[in-house]
């Protein structure tokens, strides 16, 4: 479990989050969703430990955020980066081979290159696994950083906007990756989404926020309600059930 | 090619461009002569190995060093030479001949590397500042930053009447190396292979800060050391043989471009052409117009922009 204890941030002097508690449970994935400013990159950003803790506590498991080892955490937390970024000129395996990083510190053993061929055969990147990531279409680096997180090993990963540059093949094939991350693997992911569609159609747990306060949370069938639009997102849009699943219409 | 063939090529490319420095220079000498002449054997010591040994050193560890201002800045078109460092270790040297005059060279070097590193930090500052969608902003950037550092250093120089030594710390050539006057380098060598222990960790550096956080890395303080290691081999290289430029960034392109970024790999293959081509620059500028020599950065200059262009538009890449 994550446990966020009145954490509160501000850039500058103007505050973006206020006084926040919310308890993420272990498991399946969560997705935090919200208007544009509303701190959930902000948020996520504070539990990978990418921008420093102002007020309140953060606590990872037993893992304390900025209390513990770096190094510590790595093992139990991986953020997935954001692919936008400029290809490295690595092949998938070298990138995937990164991922055992905080286990060997540059000196990989036996074990870690099994993880890596696990982590490579489980992601089906065996026919790519020598060509450089900049040959690659954004789906397929995509599901190469998938896999540098899975050889990372860790309970949690994290991901900010993944969504951002994928079209709808990518980015259903994205989210199926994340799912079955959570449900074959065990692993708890925790996603800050843009498309309440998506967040729906594959959340098991939404968290809402609100000009930097948690609104909402809980199953997104009960979170995503037309109600819940007008007062998070501010716009009137109508919810309607498609087997069971809610579907906000645009 | 792989990097193994491709490593063992250029090693003995290396060996042979060795063995041709030691012999090419104004007093005729040939190999046999090193057995038959004891005068031979003096030159050989005191003047042509060197001079050999610090061209070696300087491409080398420049190459290293371009590699992980690269890394670093995540920007594949910087180094120290271009991007302000080279200049800033002038003013430092600079500084240090004007304040203090008496003060031993060791002194004087760690004054250089000071202020190659303020500078270089200045650089990166104002770099992170720019928008990563405009990726040759930051070349230009740093083309602007070491131009008016340089101008300034010029400036100072003309003012303490000391123009003479900025000529000789911004034009690169290896025809002053004796013994007894670059053995200063050899910590420029020690340091660049000592930057091969944090290879893994300047590659993870070079996937940005979201990962490298990921991976329970200290961003800042591998970005700090990195930046060490480039001011104080660039600073050793501005006052021993002056700045060289395109070695830093033509060197760490082709071998990315060819073989990857995955340093642990790469590094010894970047030090080992950064050698060979600097050292293959020299002894052309010693023949072509002999007796007289051209600095090794024009040669490098000519002969770089050529293999970069060349290898810009030609076909495969990170053939593996």
């Amino acid at each position: 479990m994550i446990r966020i204890e009145n954490v509160s941030f501000a850039h500058g002097a103007a505050p973006v989050l206020h006084d926040i508690s919310l308890d993420i449970p272990r498991g399946g994935i969560t997705a935090l969703v919200g208007a544009n400013g509303a701190g959930k990159s902000t948020l996520l950003s504070l539990i990978a430990r990418l921008a420093p803790l102002q007020g309140g506590r953060i606590v990872v498991d037993d893992l304390e955020v900025g209390a513990c080892r770096s190094d510590e955490l790595a093992r139990k937390l991986a953020i997935l980066p954001q692919t936008a970024d400029a290809a490295p000129r690595l092949t998938v395996r070298e990138l995937v081979g990164f991922g055992r990083y905080p286990y060997h510190k540059g000196r990989p053993g036996r074990d870690d290159h099994a993880k890596v061929e696990a982590a490579i055969a489980a992601f089906e990147l065996g026919a790519l696994a020598d060509r450089p990531l900049d040959t690659l279409s954004g789906g397929q680096r995509q599901r190469a950083q998938v896999a540098m997180t899975y050889a990372q090993d860790t309970d949690y990963v994290l991901l900010d906007e993944p969504l951002n540059n994928l079209d709808i093949a990518g980015s259903r094939a994205l989210m199926q990756l994340l799912q079955h991350l959570a449900r074959e693997h065990g692993r708890t992911i925790v996603v800050v989404l843009h498309d309440l569609n998506y967040a729906s159609a594959y959340a098991d747990h939404l968290v809402t926020m609100r000009a930097g306060r948690i609104a909402e949370a809980g199953h997104p069938t009960e979170v995503v309600t037309a109600d819940m639009l007008r007062d998070t997102f501010g716009t009137e849009a109508g919810v309607h059930h498609v087997n069971g699943a809610p579907v906000v219409l645009v | 090619m792989t990097r193994q063939t491709a490593g063992v090529l250029w090693l003995t490319g290396l060996l042979a461009l060795a063995a041709v420095s030691l012999f090419v220079g104004v007093i005729d000498m040939a190999p046999g002569d090193l057995f038959a002449d004891p005068e031979a054997l003096r030159l050989l010591a005191l003047s042509r190995f060197p001079r050999t040994a610090a061209v070696l050193i300087t491409g080398a560890s420049l190459a290293v060093a371009g590699t992980i201002m690269q890394m670093l800045v995540r920007n594949r078109f910087v180094e120290p030479m271009t991007a302000g460092t080279g200049q800033g270790a002038a003013l430092g040297i600079l500084i240090a001949v004007i304040v203090t005059p008496a003060a031993p060279l060791m002194a004087k070097m760690a004054l250089a590397s000071a202020t190659a590193l303020a500078s270089t930090l200045g650089f990166l500052a104002m770099v992170r500042r720019l928008p990563p969608t405009q990726p040759l902003l930051v070349p230009l950037v740093g083309l602007v930053y070491g131009g008016i550092i340089g101008a300034g250093v010029t400036f100072v120089a003309y003012q303490y009447d000391l123009l003479q030594y900025i000529d000789i710390w911004m034009t690169g050539e290896f025809s002053g190396v004796l013994k007894g006057r670059y053995e200063l380098l050899w910590i420029a060598a020690l340091v660049a292979v000592l930057t091969y222990f944090a290879a893994d960790q300047f590659a993870i550096a070079g996937l940005g800060r979201t990962a490298s956080v990921s991976l329970g890395l200290n961003y800042g303080q591998v970005v700090l050391i990195g930046l060490v290691a480039i001011s104080i081999v660039t600073a050793l290289t501005v006052v021993t043989v002056g700045m060289i430029p395109f070695v830093g960034l033509v060197v760490p392109n082709i071998v990315s471009r060819r073989f990857g970024d995955n340093l642990r790999a790469t590094l010894p293959l970047t030090a080992l052409m950064g050698g060979a081509l600097t050292l293959a620059s020299d002894i052309l500028g010693r023949l072509l117009r002999y007796p007289f020599e051209i600095p090794v950065g024009t040669v490098f200059g000519v002969l770089g922009a050529l293999v970069f262009l060349w290898l810009l538009y030609s076909g495969p890449r990170h053939a593996k």
